[in-house]
């Protein structure tokens, strides 16, 4: 395990200022042994696409609160799939209504959790999907 | 009681009852329960945690010094809260119908929210808005906005509260700008501008400007207020969004109070009698589930900003030492899971509110967890509201809980670790620098944190998340703002820059910006910029340009 630590992207794309949820999650996978960087507030698509591949991460995990996800999630996905990056892991959560949820599933996002998930299930997802 | 023969016969019997009685029971079950700041409670209060010949110097009376009862002599039974639903989304026009909506429905004050691009100083058609537009909030580019949002609603006729913190100083303006269109005088208008810039770094995140020029713009505005709209609150100073970030009861009064310090500080640093600005400071508390906890926070808050304006800056006036308060219920206890048991979850967080004293009330929807509420489950929330205030007896005399063993225990206990707290701050230099240096963030996600593996370790037991958990759909009759909205704001500000009068614009974008450079009050340029429909984004450019941008670092 040691010598192969799941690396993460933790963002907050767009303009939301809620980060409870994104540095919860973010020391959660620490103290799973995973390396996670948090990019902090107002990132763009663009930003955190480049990060993502600059900081050769497997897992991305996006957070919104602000209503925006449809628009700024669906941009990460797609800027993804053009640059050809579609292995990496991509989840997200936050305020998200479940219409918007499998809408963004479909798109590419290999999970979207809700409120009130546990760090731990997110753990063990990631862990699950990027070992398995 | 207060003898001291009567005291060590209660000491003596309460160490029998412990020994005897409570011993014997404590076999068949027992847990040990602690406050949101993680202090052990103890097993029964007693008149020895609250002796009645403290009563006097600790209590008093309602509407006077220390205001632990309340901060006016009649309470609700002069004139109960004022309700207040904060509410905004997609247009002027939209959030116009829900504001006249709310108010046919009894609601007795406004609160405007604000989408992201408003509250970062960003207008519409702003590369990082994209996305973002009427989204959390109403899309403000110009007055030409606030004149759709406040259509047919009197200004001399409402209170209203706005959260707008960096670029306050603007909208501020536009509301003066548009009270004159309507012919009501300014020192007529009643309302809040949160203006509450310090919370923003470490807890909110809409900050634009540095520390330094941000103070600067708050100051310019107590001092144009004192003179120009003495009936407006200049700044809400805020722990809810402390709260809702992570934070416990006591942190969450600590640095609110420790803010209000900074705020207070500034303005007398830049000049300001204390007394012509302090009665216009208010504050913005959250009201969590501990509901008794809650209660001896609020009445602590009052105790401790009576005694910091009265011992550590010299009030006169008793309305500099009076802590009025905005309560909103907690957004971050609502779940997403059986979302109508929310509603059970607002009224006891309401209740606490009411019972700790509150000015003005926000009751959450139901719904939260999951978008912005709907009409229907803000309409509830206005009628939980209501229900308290007429049925349920709670108003029926000032501070109720006040005498409770318990609760007294509690709000001295709050108010002690607050001062801890508070001193420790001061010792960093102040707020500003602990904020700098990352202690203040640091401290939030500790207890974010552990809170969050008590909740997974099922030692904290939210119904229907970690127990009593049931499979249901999710609702579907959720609001939702159409993303064709974004488009239509920009097509209106452009038309707006088409109309105006671009020569007049620009003088008064020339003039801010000198008085930017030169160090007078920036109010009066602002409010002749925004009468020249200078955009929001225009305005704070010009600011930006002067001042800087705050980078973020992130711990």
């Amino acid at each position: 395990m040691a010598e192969n630590r799941i690396r993460v992207l933790i963002a907050k794309p767009g303009l939301d200022g809620h980060d409870r949820g994104a540095k919860v999650v973010a020391q959660a996978l620490r103290d799973a042994g995973m390396e996670v960087i948090y990019t902090g507030l107002r990132r763009t698509p663009e930003q955190i696409v480049s990060a993502a591949i600059q900081e050769d991460v497997q897992v991305i995990g996006l957070s919104s609160l602000s209503g925006a996800h449809n628009h700024l999630f669906q941009k990460v996905a797609g800027l993804l799939e053009e640059k050809g990056y579609t292995d990496i892991l991509l989840i997200g959560g936050g305020i998200i209504p479940d219409k918007d949820r499998k809408k963004l599933e479909e798109m590419g996002f290999d999970c979207i959790f809700s409120p009130g998930t546990s760090t731990s299930k997110i753990v063990e997802f990631i862990q699950d999907r990027v070992n398995g | 009681m207060t003898d001291k023969s009567g005291q060590d016969k209660l000491r003596q019997q309460l160490e029998e009852w412990r020994k005897g009685p409570l011993a014997g029971f404590q076999k068949r079950g027992w847990k040990e329960t602690y406050t949101s700041y993680r202090e052990p409670i103890k097993d029964i209060y007693t008149p020895l945690d609250f002796p009645e010949e403290k009563y006097l110097e600790k209590s008093g009376f309602p509407g006077q010094y220390p205001y632990v009862r309340g901060v006016y002599p009649t309470m609700y039974r002069g004139r109960p809260w004022t309700m207040r639903q904060y509410a905004g989304f997609a247009s002027a026009e939209e959030s116009n119908r829900r504001y006249r909506y709310l108010l046919e429905q009894g609601q007795t004050g406004l609160s405007v929210a604000f989408d992201l691009p408003t509250q970062i100083g960003l207008d519409s058609d702003h590369d990082l808005a994209d996305g973002e537009v009427g989204k959390v909030g109403v899309p403000i580019d110009s007055l030409a906005d606030m004149e759709i949002l406040f259509a047919d609603i009197p200004l001399d006729q409402v209170s209203t509260s706005m959260t707008i913190n960096s670029p306050a100083a603007v909208l501020l303006a536009m509301y003066i700008a548009l009270a004159e269109k309507q012919g009501v005088a300014s020192d007529q208008l009643k309302g809040t501008i949160q203006n509450d810039i310090l919370k923003e770094y470490f807890a909110r995140g809409t900050y634009i400007f540095p520390p330094g020029p941000s103070l600067r713009l708050i100051t310019d505005i107590f001092a144009y207020c004192s003179r120009e709209l003495p009936r407006w609150n200049t700044i809400s100073i805020s722990g809810y969004h402390i709260r809702e970030a992570g934070a416990n009861a006591v942190q969450e009064l600590a640095f609110t109070l420790a803010d209000g310090i900074a705020y207070v500080k500034a303005a007398l640093k830049a000049g300001l009698e204390g007394d012509d600005f302090a009665p216009r400071l208010s504050f913005f508390f959250n009201a969590q589930m501990n509901l008794l906890e809650e209660v001896a926070k609020f009445r602590a808050a009052r105790r401790l900003w009576a005694r910091i304006m009265d011992e550590q800056f010299g009030a006169e006036n008793p309305k500099s030492k009076m802590l009025r308060f905005h309560t909103q219920t907690a957004g971050a206890s609502l779940t997403a899971q059986q979302a109508q048991n929310n509603i059970v979850r607002v009224t006891i967080q309401a209740l606490a509110a009411v019972l700790g004293g509150t000015q003005s009330l926000h009751t959450n929807s139901y719904d939260e967890a999951w978008a912005l509420p709907s009409e229907e489950s803000v309409r509830i929330a206005l009628r939980t509201q209501q229900i308290i205030a007429h049925e349920s007896g709670a108003t029926s005399t000032a501070d109720p809980l006040g005498g409770s063993y318990y609760l007294e225990a509690l709000t001295d206990d709050i108010e002690n670790k607050v001062e801890e707290y508070l001193e420790k701050i001061e010792e960093m230099g102040g707020m500003v620098e602990a904020i700098e240096k990352g202690y203040v963030q640091r401290e939030i996600q500790k207890s974010a944190y552990e809170m969050q593996k008590r909740i997974e370790q099922e030692e904290d037991i939210v119904v229907g998340v970690n127990k009593y958990a049931h499979e249901e759909a999710a609702p579907d009759d959720l609001l939702e703002v159409d993303p064709r909205m974004e488009k239509e704001q920009i097509k209106k500000l452009q038309e707006i820059k088409k109309n105006r009068d671009e020569q007049e614009v620009e003088q008064s974008l020339n003039k801010l910006k000198e008085t930017a450079e030169a160090d007078e009050n920036l109010m009066p340029a602002i409010v002749e910029a925004v009468k020249a429909y200078a955009t929001l984004g225009e305005i704070c450019g010009v600011l930006r340009s002067i001042y800087g941008e705050y980078q973020a670092p992130t711990f």
